[in-house]
């Protein structure tokens, strides 16, 4: 394709095109990871992440896109009209990250690898959309769909992919299709969700508890029922299922009596039936735990994500198998319960790709993550090929 | 309040009656020649005036086994402010011979890198900081270099376009300083300034002493600083811990307290010293800044300095001395340098 050239009408081999795309992203590597450091620096723990989605959208303003704004939720957007405008691409990746705004995140650079807090979720992926706009141009190559860049805000904990869901709730028009950035794995291959409850059960005493009755022996105990009774729920290997006890905590020392116990958990399921069944059980459970040890009990699920996505024979999905084999990267397909699940449920079909290869951790006391510099351009590479596979689809569906 | 300009009086005013008007001459100085980086940030502006100027720009990292940051600080400065925006026309490390992989890792990221050592070899080559820094006029191209240390965790391309943007835009500008710790344009209220422990102990009551118009530098030992080449070159370089501090003096000396100014780099953070190398610093310091003393006729029939430092530590029960060899050696202004007036066409 010559300068300024518009993807043709007819349908052209994106695999052919790889070494161009290749090429052009291994000159992007200094780009790449100066705008991770960058925005990795920039603390936005979920709720509070204006200062990054001022800095991303002014990324992508500079980058030439147009409509370059942060919305009230501090989500931060961007868009490269296409040549006909017809359909939209929706690139999406979370910008907001585990860390409070009083940690030290400075992001210390190696030669082959970055060290962060929790740079790898998602400052990575950050760094790599606001390198887009620079990687099209140095391809000269136009898409025919528009390309709406997204750093969307309130993904994490308790923030239950809200800011996500505001934008596409009040977006003229909503996206055609969707490509989920996640910093790592390279070669991750989402393309259904699981869905998800992610909830706390909160044991706690109440005012008129009977201290000196023997035998009475705070939140703690009933907590270790709660946890005992959820061990017996009957948890189904089809559809795939799984609960996850995330953390416990409770009480402040070896003597006093705990007045609170509470018990973080997941559960993921590929049906939706299932997952309404177990919350059901686990109010169950909530309940007769509160009315045996005459304590308060409580249910609290924060986060709903229902189970959806695509067939693995749809072309998104084919396609960017295709790509990835074709550059020798092993595909790992999952359903995932990430951002993903927002754009799933309003309808837009979508994959979720994987930038580069790290080490995600989530211990508390030790937040440094690792990120890998040398895959990052063949991520890219990757991510450019599907968002002009997907393109060239949408365009084949709207002619 | 409206203030007049007042006329230049001589530096080292002591007298009570002149106290005011250095007072009044540093408030100017300060309001026209304080900066913050913010004030530079449109990034394509200081583009353009740099085209308009004329002028080309180098950025010098001195190191010493510095590997852990310098990857970060030759990424960040050469993918902003060389690839994305030409604000920089060179990124050179200029290395007093690390042990470590410091010169590997810069070169990975796109940094010239240079030892010391091979930079005018027949001069010789000198151990300290201030021999990177003079070697680098003769080796870097620019009109300006920017000098950065290379310890910095938290770089950024303020700490390069922050102290550059003075330049181009304040002609009469040579020299500018940076500072930290002290967001002036976003905050209210009285502060106390902000010098580490060597600046508020040692340099301000120097200078307010013999220099008072140099106490209103914020921060006279940062390491981060930018200078037009016509004023570097004709600068005499200590070699080690007093080229700051005789940097300051030589340029309001030679060209004026309006010839210096400083700009404002919000956080810098980097490694803490311990009190005894301070200790040592601050020797090497008063070295150069005695000599400053006498060759500017400040103080005269100095006696000859000592060049040994003692410190003291306890042994058992009983206290031992422990002797550091300082000796504050000087590199001559480079434009004394035959070669280097024959690499730039220079006279002196």
């Amino acid at each position: 394709m010559g300068p300024e050239e518009t993807m043709p009408e007819t349908p052209i081999n994106v695999i052919e095109m790889l070494p161009r795309i290749r090429a052009a992203s291994d000159e992007m590597r200094e780009i790449l990871v100066a705008n991770i450091v960058m925005i990795g620096e920039i603390p936005a723990p979920t709720g509070a992440e204006e200062s990054r989605a001022r800095f991303f959208s002014q990324r992508l303003n500079e980058g030439g896109l147009l409509h370059c704004f942060t919305d009230p939720m501090s989500n931060a957007f961007g868009l490269l009209p296409g040549t006909d405008g017809r359909r939209t691409i929706a690139v999406v990746t979370n910008g907001d990250t585990l860390v409070y705004e009083t940690t030290d995140q400075t992001v210390e650079v190696r030669t082959d690898m970055l060290v962060g807090p929790f740079v790898v979720d998602n400052s990575l992926a950050l760094g790599a959309l606001a390198a887009l706009p620079e990687l099209f141009d140095k391809l000269q190559i136009r898409l025919r769909s528009n390309l709406l860049l997204l750093m969307a805000s309130r993904c994490q904990g308790r923030g239950n992919l809200d800011g996500l869901k505001h934008f596409l709730s009040e977006a003229r028009v909503k996206p055609d299709a969707g490509i989920c950035f996640e910093g790592v794995q390279l070669g991750r291959l989402n393309y259904s969700c699981l869905g998800m409850r992610r909830g706390e059960i909160i044991c706690r005493l109440p005012d008129n508890y009977n201290w000196a009755q023997y035998g009475n022996t705070g939140a703690i105990v009933p907590m270790s029922d709660v946890i005992s009774r959820i061990g017996r729920i009957a948890i189904p290997r089809r559809p795939l299922t799984s609960m996850i006890l995330g953390s416990i905590e409770g009480g402040v020392s070896y003597h006093n009596i705990a007045r609170q116990a509470v018990l973080r958990f997941e559960l993921r399921s590929e049906s939706a039936e299932i997952l309404a069944q177990i919350e059901e059980q686990l109010e169950d459970i909530t309940e007769e735990v509160s009315s045996t040890f005459g304590i308060q009990a409580k249910l609290d699920i924060f986060a709903k994500r229902e189970p959806g996505g695509l067939e693995i024979g749809h072309p998104f999905v084919r396609d960017a198998r295709a790509i990835l084999a074709a550059m020798n990267i092993q595909p790992m397909l999952y359903p995932t319960t990430s951002f993903m699940n927002a754009l799933v449920a309003e309808g837009i079909p979508s994959i979720t790709l994987g930038f580069t290869t790290g080490e995600r951790r989530h211990d508390l006391d030790e937040i440094d993550e690792t990120a890998a510099i040398g895959p990052m351009t063949a991520g890219l590479a990757q991510l450019v090929a599907a968002i002009i596979s997907m393109d060239q689809e949408l365009s084949n569906e709207a002619d | 309040m409206k203030r007049t300009k007042p006329k230049r009086k001589s530096a080292t005013a002591k007298a009570p009656g002149g106290a005011g008007i250095v007072t009044e001459r540093i408030r100017e100085w300060l309001d026209t020649h304080t900066f913050h980086h913010s004030q530079f940030s449109n990034i394509v502006q200081l583009v353009e005036q740099k085209r308009k100027s004329g002028v080309t720009i180098s950025l010098c990292i001195p190191t010493l086994n510095e590997e852990k940051t310098i990857g970060k600080e030759v990424v960040l400065f050469k993918s902003e402010l060389m690839n994305r925006f030409p604000l920089l026309d060179e990124i050179a490390v200029i290395d007093s011979g690390s042990k470590d992989r410091t010169l590997e890792v810069a070169a990975s990221f796109g940094a010239d890198v240079y030892r010391s050592a091979d930079i005018l070899p027949e001069m010789g080559d000198k151990r300290g900081k201030g021999e990177n820094l003079w070697k680098a006029i003769y080796q870097l191209k620019g009109d300006i270099i920017v000098y950065i240390d290379a310890d910095i965790k938290n770089i950024h391309p303020r700490f390069a376009y922050g102290l550059v943007g003075p330049l181009l835009f304040h002609p009469t500008i040579q020299y500018v300083k940076a500072f930290y710790d002290r967001p002036l344009m976003f905050s209210s209220g009285v502060r106390p300034s902000g010098g580490g422990r060597v600046t508020e102990i040692l340099i301000r009551p120097l200078f307010s002493l013999f220099y008072p118009e140099l106490a209103a530098v914020i921060q006279p030992l940062s390491g981060e600083y930018a200078v037009r080449r016509e004023v570097l070159e004709r600068l005499p370089f200590p070699i080690g811990y007093g080229v700051e501090t005789s940097h300051l003096l030589d340029v309001h000396t030679q060209w004026g307290l309006d010839a210096i100014g400083q700009t404002d780099l919000d956080q810098r953070v980097h490694r803490n010293q311990a009190t005894r190398d301070l200790g040592k610093m601050s020797f090497g310091i008063l070295q150069a800044f005695l000599s400053r003393l006498e060759s500017h006729t400040v103080l005269k029939d100095m006696p000859e300095l000592g060049s040994v430092m003692r410190q003291f530590q306890s042994h058992d029960n009983h206290y031992e001395p422990v002797e550091h060899l300082i000796r504050e050696e000087e590199r001559p202004p480079m434009i004394e340098v035959p070669a280097y007036r024959k690499k730039f066409g220079r006279t002196r």
